[in-house]
């Protein structure tokens, strides 16, 4: 499939959602919309990259985001390998450079990149000759889940601007979140995120969101709820004291949901706590819960990012 | 109204510190509330068939709310019970006791908090509020369920006389309290300066070969946890300040509109390290006594309004943990009986009014933990205190009510004693 859409989107680097604008987004999300399309046909394989190499390099485990990444590489025709890198060989700002030059001395096409510390993607952007795509990075960003997450979204309400979403949770560690708030705030839907208090950062409110400690509040009249996942390490009474407090307060359940608009969706970015951030039942309730459709669209969102960012090279 | 029968107190000079109110005159209770008070209320014009209480122009406050005590049940019975315990407390004039959770278990579960007050219904005269554990198991290493503890309807938390050592464990429970909107009350004194000295750093001390706690390590706790709750905006009390550093300091943060409120026990206003005199453990309390120029400070701070509140710090101890080297005798006394009668000292001694002394024991107490109580107001519950101002006597521990007889004013002169003690217009002490 060769695509010649008229596009502004002029990135070298997928890095963040911040630096991006509303008609880059809508290119990227109306592209995905085709590979939706095409990913629910029988030959789901075209060769727009046949011929580059797709390195996934993950610095921290993952299965969904490094599946979804091979599999949109894949379809597109790319050779994908990836590399899993356990974090303890890699410490330091230096090896990480090392490991990027020695990669691109390979000559990949495009590098595909998690890491456990915010920034680590466009340190390596500076260092290597192709398109760097970020994976998730610390507490930093996690654009390809905010893509993915807005094209869910748009497919069941028909549009961003507008709604208003509830973000609730962790706000404090999840780059998920600000991927979403940067996301939603550019495309003119309203942001409110609900967590404890400790799990919210002190200055949020910078981020051009409501802030709330209450889910009965937060939630009040919102189209769709995003829950994040809590970390268990951090359920030991270190940010919250318990799972079952937590839950009482923070989890998702139908009592707290009933505030919300009658027609509000519930997402999760995977993998779930059934019982601590989120009621089993809601989760599996396909009339209101989007977490499957978030998987489908996640390849077809990574294929339109492929695609768009290989886009100079194919030229 | 037949069937509700009113009590009429009469003849009693009215001391009611939310009001500001210091009047000669009566209070008339129905079904355990303040039906009406004031001075308008004389034998002359008395509703028909009440019951009529004389108090003999003695004076009459709102019961006392003691915001610090250990009742040490369940599971430390043969120190005190909520019965000894309330029996105590009546006796002093305090109609609500906040219970700190240093019990076995440690009261860091919401269901002991049920168990708690119903135990209290069932056996305690007075009114029994919880604080619940700000730590698991009090060990100062993990949040416990502060919300789960507020649902259930703790009043406070608290780690009691343990220490918080870890700030950014302080920082993180100060911000998650404040969704709860309840306050942290906080034994202040760093552990790592205090160590296991038992006495205050001076003279004394040093000639007495005891180890000893500098004063530093109180305003240390302090100004740290000053810092952290104007960055979390959480309410945060000290228990028992006893040193003039960390009042200075407390004096700033208030000037700066800082949320943190300050306590004090009587023994540190009315005490000082001279009391140790030949290895009494009935002195050794936690912190420790100081030296007379911070117990000045104390007083000062009490009448400047730095110092908020009085409570008893009523910790018992077995005559067994006190019969020992000092070092290795447990801290505390107990103070339910004699907090209002040591702090009238206060009074006596021409430092406070009456008022702004009551005002540390009654309102400011309940407004600290969020309760209704401490003020005589129509349709409240009837909470009093009746007490002979100008009465002497002297402290013998043996006669006091409470199981643990370890005062630290045995055979001290006092001036001033409750008479009766009223609970929800229930008499529940007369002497």
């Amino acid at each position: 499939m060769t695509q010649h859409l008229e596009t502004s989107f002029d990135h070298r680097h997928l890095l963040d959602i911040a630096r991006l604008k509303a008609g880059d987004i809508k290119t990227i999300l109306d592209l995905a919309d085709t590979y939706v399309d095409k990913s629910r046909a029988g030959d789901k394989k075209t060769s727009l990259l046949r011929g580059r190499t797709q390195i996934n390099l993950f610095f921290e485990n993952s299965t969904r985001t490094r599946t979804s990444f091979e599999l949109a590489g894949k379809r597109l025709g790319a050779d994908v390998i990836n590399m899993s890198v356990s974090t303890s060989s890699v410490k330091k700002g230096e090896t990480l450079i090392d490991t990027a030059m020695t990669l691109n001395a390979m000559h990949p096409d495009i590098l595909v990149i998690r890491h456990s510390e915010s920034g680590a993607p466009h340190l390596l952007s500076q260092k290597v000759d192709c398109a760097v795509l970020n994976a998730g990075d610390g507490s930093h960003e996690h654009p390809t889940q905010a893509l993915l997450d807005a094209q869910t979204i748009r497919n069941r309400k028909g549009r961003l601007e507008g709604l208003t979403v509830a973000i609730c949770g962790d706000i404090l560690h999840s780059r998920v979140a600000r991927s979403n708030i940067a996301l939603l705030n550019i495309m003119g839907a309203r942001v409110r995120i609900v967590g404890p208090t400790t799990l919210i950062p002190s200055n949020a409110k910078a981020l051009g969101v409501e802030v709330s400690h209450s889910m009965e509040d937060g939630l009040k009249d919102v189209d769709i709820v995003m829950m994040l996942r809590l970390q268990t390490e951090r359920m030991q009474g270190a940010y919250v004291p318990s799972v079952r407090e937590y839950f009482n307060f923070f989890g998702l359940d139908k009592k707290k949901l009933s505030v919300a608009k009658k027609d509000a969706l519930i997402m999760h970015p995977g993998p779930m706590n059934r019982g601590v951030e989120i009621d089993s039942e809601l989760a599996d309730d396909l009339h209101i819960s989007l977490i499957s459709e978030q998987v489908e669209m996640g390849v077809a969102v990574r294929m339109a990012c492929l695609d768009l960012l290989t886009r100079g090279d194919r030229a | 109204m037949s069937k509700h029968k009113i009590t009429a107190i009469i003849n009693a000079r009215i001391l009611n510190p939310a009001t500001e109110t210091d009047t000669h005159g009566g209070v008339l209770i129905q079904d355990g509330k303040i039906l009406d008070w004031g001075k308008d209320i004389t034998e002359g014009n008395l509703p028909e068939g009440a019951k009529v209480i004389d108090a003999e122009g003695n004076c009459l406050a709102p019961g006392l709310v003691d915001a610090h005590a250990y009742v040490c049940e369940p599971g430390k019975e043969h120190r005190e019970t909520l019965k000894t315990a309330g029996e105590a407390a009546a006796a002093g004039g305090v109609t609500t006791i906040n219970a700190f959770p240093q019990t076995e278990p440690v009261i860091d579960d919401p269901s002991l908090v049920e168990l708690m007050a119903r135990r209290a219904r069932k056996t305690c005269d007075v009114k029994v509020v919880v604080t619940g554990a700000l730590t698991k198991g009090l060990e100062g290493l993990e949040m416990a369920e502060l919300g789960l503890l507020a649902e259930a309807g703790v009043v406070a938390f608290s780690d009691g006389q343990k220490a918080i050592g870890d700030a950014n464990l302080m920082r993180r429970a100060l911000a998650y309290a404040t969704m709860f909107d309840r306050p942290i009350i906080t034994h202040a004194e760093d552990p790592t300066i205090a160590g296991d000295g038992v006495m205050t750093a001076g003279k004394i001390a040093t000639i007495m070969g005891l180890k000893y706690i500098p004063t530093c390590a109180e305003a240390i706790h302090v100004e740290r946890d000053i810092r952290l709750s104007e960055m979390t905006g959480a309410h945060w009390h000290a228990a028992h300040l006893s040193t003039g550093d960390a009042l200075n300091t407390i004096r700033r943060a208030k000037d700066q509109q800082i949320n943190v409120t300050a306590g004090t026990a009587p023994h540190y206003h009315a005490l000082n390290d001279m009391e140790v005199g030949e290895y009494r453990t009935y002195a050794r309390v936690s912190p420790p006594l100081r030296v007379e120029e911070d117990r000045l400070e104390v007083v000062e701070a009490l009448k400047d309004g730095t110092i908020d509140v009085i409570s008893s710090q009523h910790l018992p101890q077995s005559a067994d943990s006190k019969r020992l080297p000092f070092a290795q005798a447990k801290p505390g006394v107990i103070g339910l009986e004699t907090m209002l009668p040591v702090s009238l000292r206060l009074y006596h001694n021409g430092e406070m009014d009456l008022l702004s002394l009551l005002r540390t024991m009654t309102v400011a107490p309940a407004k600290l933990l969020g309760i209704e109580a401490g003020e005589i107001k129509k349709g409240a519950d009837a909470d009093l205190c009746l007490f002979d101002l100008g009465k002497p006597w002297k402290v013998v521990s043996t006669e006091l009510k409470s199981k643990s007889k370890n005062t630290a004013f045995d055979g001290h002169l006092l001036q001033g004693r409750v008479t009766r003690t009223i609970v929800h217009g229930k008499t529940v002490f007369k002497r």
